[in-house]
């Protein structure tokens, strides 16, 4: 059993997405990440167990490559995209709540900006560390975060601002999140966003890279 | 066409047949948090040293922007556009969200600004438009509107006609208005660069209009972004851009370079000029 799971989890490492997939190039013709989930499901492997196993500990590995400038952006996708691969197989179990993730993680880019790659990745590297995430794209308003929050009662927050600018937008969402539900958690992040200024605006949580993020949620892990 | 921009003292032509004129981007607080806090402070030191190294560098025009978070700009930006203009004599693009600091900044700014910018939403029109038609300044118009930014040339395109369509409508000249096809990271997606690149070819065959755009973040994400940056802008500036926003000390070799290839600088007088500048 560890052994398959050690090999979805190299391929989740490495990019390697399903056996069509030409890349990584020294993997070509193998079985990916979407092949032994299945396979290892097939044989009795609790979903879990590949969550666990598997996918949370590969995406670490490639949350840390990236905070070390080990791999950059185009690496990550191709990580998160094996992670999809094989998280597809997993999903039925998530939906009938056979399989219980560690909690739910509201994440968008805050109103007035359309940058989406640093909230993608933090939303990848997020449901790759185990958690559901409810992904509200680019440009949310306040109000639409507080409509999902009502419909998801609890869950984490995960704000993205890429502009100066837009910052402003970032402080007026975490304030009206704040006055309906105060005990929830939210995390910033973003180019011009610092340590400083999420504390400024009674945000929980900063990071400046995402696997910062899913360390972080490790301590609320239900 | 030629877009004609002036500062105190000094013109500058945009020309859609070239050679490349250079916006440099490097007076901006995002990730320059010396340049926030001095400007928080009312200390424009650090602003008219990123103007002359910008200018010695090569840019023929500065683009001002003073966002930082609760900032009042519509009192900053005037007061950093007179500090500059005190000491330099290039054109301004005038750089902010809030029509209503680009509106001070023009009441203060000597010659012909050019406004960063206009976008495809109604509001944009009704803030800017009429703005840039009184003081007779310049606009960019950014294609992107209330859909967001169209991965398809043809509809960002359109949003340029339709951004065109209305400043023209606002008296504002059709050689007054520089179109932004939007540049996006390729490490995010690897055509991201090809339709920016298909969309500048679209409004340089249909539209005519002279071209800019922020060309420094396409390699967000990845290694070597001098490299990949100078790749980029060479096949722009081949399809029809002519005065990105760039920060000069990274992108005025390559655009010097380019413009001698593309014929456009005889007896390679700029390419030379600018490389004994630089030894």
């Amino acid at each position: 059993m560890n052994d398959i799971l050690k090999l979805i989890a190299n391929c989740v490492e490495n990019g390697k997405i399903d056996r069509n997939t030409p890349y990584p190039p020294g993997m070509k013709g193998q079985d990916g990440a979407d092949e032994l989930t299945r396979l290892a499901l097939d044989s009795g492997i609790k979903p879990e167990q590949i969550l666990d196993g598997a996918l949370v500990p590969a995406m670490a590995v490639v949350g840390d490559k990236f905070s070390r400038k080990e791999i950059y952006v185009p690496q990550m996708l191709m990580s998160a995209k094996a992670m999809n691969g094989a998280m597809k197989h997993l999903k039925p179990y998530f939906s009938t709540g056979e399989t219980k993730r560690k909690g739910k993680v509201i994440i968008g880019t805050v109103a007035g900006d359309l940058h989406d790659i640093g909230k993608n990745l933090v939303a990848m590297m997020i449901e790759g560390g185990g958690w559901e995430v409810i992904d509200l794209g680019v440009d949310v308003s306040s109000e639409k975060f507080l409509k999902t929050i009502d419909e998801n009662p609890g869950a984490f927050i995960g704000l993205s601002a890429l502009l100066t600018t837009t910052m402003e937008n970032m402080k007026k969402t975490v304030a009206a999140i704040r006055e309906k539900h105060s005990g929830l958690k939210i995390l910033v992040g973003g180019a011009p966003v610092t340590k400083e200024y999420c504390e400024r605006i009674g945000a929980d949580f900063y990071s400046p890279d995402p696997q910062g993020a899913v360390n972080y949620l490790k301590q609320f892990a239900e | 066409m030629r877009t004609i921009l002036s500062g105190t003292a000094k013109e500058v032509v945009i020309d859609t047949e070239g050679p490349v004129v250079i916006i440099g981007e490097s007076i901006n607080p995002t990730r320059r948090k010396k340049l926030a806090s001095a400007l928080q402070e009312n200390d424009f030191n650090p602003v008219l040293e990123l103007a002359r190294s910008q200018i010695a560098a090569g840019a023929d025009i500065l683009d001002i922007n003073v966002g930082f978070p609760g900032v009042d700009d519509e009192k900053l930006l005037p007061e950093v556009v007179k500090a500059v203009q005190d000491c330099f004599d290039v054109p301004l693009c005038l750089d902010s969200p809030n029509p209503a600091a680009i509106k001070a900044a023009l009441k203060t700014a000597k010659g012909k600004c050019l406004i960063n910018s206009v976008n495809g939403n109604e509001s944009s029109f009704n803030s800017l438009l009429p703005v840039a038609s009184e003081y007779g300044a310049a606009i960019i118009a950014l294609c992107i509107d209330e859909n967001g930014i169209s991965d398809d040339p043809v509809k960002r395109k359109n949003i340029a006609a339709t951004i065109i369509g209305r400043a023209l409508k606002s008296g504002i000249k059709p050689e007054d208005i520089i179109v932004d096809p939007v540049a996006m990271a390729v490490s995010a997606d690897p055509r991201a660069c090809l339709v920016t690149l298909d969309t500048i070819r679209l409004i340089r065959s249909d539209l005519g209009h002279n071209i800019t755009m922020g060309s420094s973040n396409i390699s967000f994400g990845l290694p070597d972004r001098e490299s990949l940056n100078a790749a980029f802008l060479t096949l722009a500036v081949y399809c029809g851009l002519t005065c990105p926003i760039a920060n000069p000390e990274k992108i005025t070799a390559a655009v010097r370079a380019t413009d001698l290839v593309l014929g456009r600088d005889d007896y390679a007088v700029r390419f030379v000029e600018y490389f004994q500048s630089r030894t």
